[in-house]
């Protein structure tokens, strides 16, 4: 792998930067390997980056129906926070939240993580009384977390409107100092580089179509581009979970719903942070090029259209404009739609299946992609020893049968 | 935004009029006394959750405010029937290639829908 740095850069300025190496390969099959993730998300390229990097598993075969990175990695708001409610969920997500602070050196890629911080208003009082106890519940996790006033609110983000006199007035946020955003696409990318130098093969264009499964156990997919065999398969596609499943002959807890986001035309600086409603029901933060990225719910019917409907788009804008008068004459550039795979806890799940051999990486719903390192990273150990990372064990599959669920939902100022 | 005919109202109405709720047809067991973990737990969360035609219930929250079954499918969103609790869906699988005619479409009628959101 030719390494990044900023000699590099001044080398290949003469020879007008024609001469960079490819970032990754574009291997064919081969007919057997040591492991197979399904799916070349954020996510799946981090599980092969960390089994080839930590665990010495460099045979693995990545395989990609489309390109990398070119599902919900791509239509995410970049969101990238740890400040969740339950034990076994701040564990996680700060497990990823620690990865994600040495991880552009770690990949020699610029991910652009931008330590921005991120804010979760409250406008009621029972609002208020979540955010003390998610803060205080953050704080005994070893989460830097803190209580904000409106005035203290104010100071952060000046253009707010933060009086008395709006439709849901301000009371208070949690902010998270630590928290931020990161380059999506990077993530992928950075990721895909280094596990293809490691030796992984990222196989692109190429669809499952099938489990090879022998008394049940798992020894191979059946894809559009001849059989490859593996004792085990990991399967990190998000929204098409449930399709995989049905393939090999068991249903999961989730259902898939659009979600959707918006991009505006680009402004000058006007927001250095990331603020996020869970009451009105928006996320808004501004990106280096000075889009401004906006974040919608999930709209309520199961779809798999990756687009959403216009009631959703008009709530959120709504609330948007509620709370930043100023940007109510600022236009859209673009729209559109991730297909986010929830779970009835709003937790993921992290697990071995009923078939030997075949684990499953999904129910991230709709905030998958701030835990992309951590994820990665205890699913590959997962894969590697054959059972669940102590940080995954709570996010079995099994938890929906002895009724141990994990509920985050609505209870960690999550947008949901 | 979907137009959906409410076949309690009888009329096409808005879609934020309503809400989904998940899948339909979800029988509950008639003895939870009985059910051992796994059954509860499947029929508490597990879902089919298909890619293509979905039977579904919503609700007319601010209409009639009454249950009805929709068929639907969930990739072009196209909804081909709606149905009172209690009836049977006419589509249960894939249709043929085409657009059902809209003779066998029972009440007639449920198939405006946007192409996608372009805002």
């Amino acid at each position: 792998m030719q390494r990044y740095s900023g000699f590099g850069l001044a080398k290949h300025a003469l020879s007008h930067h024609e001469n960079w190496e490819r970032q990754w390969r574009n291997p064919t099959p081969k007919k057997q390997y040591d492991a197979i993730i399904v799916g070349g998300g954020g996510h799946g390229l981090a599980t092969a980056y960390y089994l080839a990097k930590e665990h010495g598993i460099t045979n693995v075969a990545v395989v990609e129906k489309g390109w990398l990175g070119g599902g919900n990695t791509a239509r995410n708001t970049t969101i990238v926070r740890s400040n969740y409610l339950w034990d076994e969920s701040a564990a996680l997500y700060e497990h990823a939240m620690k990865l994600w602070e040495g991880l552009s050196q770690d990949l020699n890629y610029n991910v652009m993580f931008s330590q921005r911080g991120v804010m979760n208003l409250a406008h009621t009082l029972q609002d208020m009384r979540d955010v003390q106890r998610r803060v205080n519940a953050n704080r005994l996790n070893g989460i830097d977390s803190v209580v904000l006033t409106p005035e203290q609110i104010q100071e952060i983000v000046p253009i707010m409107d933060c009086s008395k006199n709006a439709r849901y007035p301000i009371l208070g946020a949690s902010w998270q100092p630590r928290a931020g955003v990161a380059r999506h696409d990077a993530v992928a990318w950075g990721y895909a580089r280094a596990a293809d130098a490691l030796g992984v093969d990222l196989l692109q264009n190429t669809e499952v179509t099938g489990f090879k499964i022998r008394d049940g156990r798992v020894y191979g997919v059946h894809t559009n581009r001849g059989d490859i065999e593996a004792k085990t398969v990991g399967c990190v596609a998000a929204g098409n979970s449930g399709v995989l499943a049905r393939m090999a002959g068991f249903r999961l807890p989730l259902e898939s719903h659009p979600l959707q986001a918006l991009v505006s035309e680009p402004l000058k600086p006007v927001l250095d942070t990331v603020v996020m409603s869970n009451h009105v029901h928006g996320y808004i933060s501004q990106t280096d090029k000075g889009d401004l990225v906006i974040g919608a719910g999930i709209d309520g019917y199961n779809g798999y259209g990756q687009r959403g409907s216009y009631p959703t788009v008009e709530h959120t804008l709504q609330a948007i404009v509620e709370m930043f008068p100023i940007f109510s004459r600022v236009r859209m550039n673009r729209q559109w739609g991730g297909i986010v795979d929830t779970s009835p806890d709003a937790c993921p799940i992290l697990s071995a299946t009923p078939v030997k051999g075949l684990f499953f990486n999904c129910g991230w719903g709709t905030g998958g992609f701030k835990a992309t390192p951590g994820s990665g990273h205890v699913f590959a150990w997962t894969l590697a020893k054959n059972q669940a990372h102590p940080l995954a064990a709570p996010f079995s599959i099994d938890r929906f049968h002895t009724g141990a669920l994990v509920d985050e939902h609505g209870a960690a100022g999550v947008a949901h | 935004m979907f137009l959906i005919y409410c076949p309690h109202c009888e009329e096409l109405r808005e879609e934020e009029e309503f809400h989904p709720k998940g899948q339909a047809h979800i029988a509950r067991p008639e003895n939870p006394e009985a059910c051992s973990d796994e059954q509860w737990g499947d029929y508490l969360f597990f879902r089919d959750n298909p890619r293509g035609i979905h039977h579904e219930l919503w609700v007319h929250a601010v209409g009639c405010r009454k249950f009805f079954n929709v068929t639907r499918n969930t990739v072009s969103y196209e909804i081909l029937e709606t149905y009172r609790i209690g009836e049977q869906p006419r589509f249960t699988a894939e249709p043929p290639e085409g657009r059902p005619a809209e003779s066998v479409v029972p009440r007639a009628e449920v198939v405006e829908r946007q192409e996608g959101v372009k805002a």
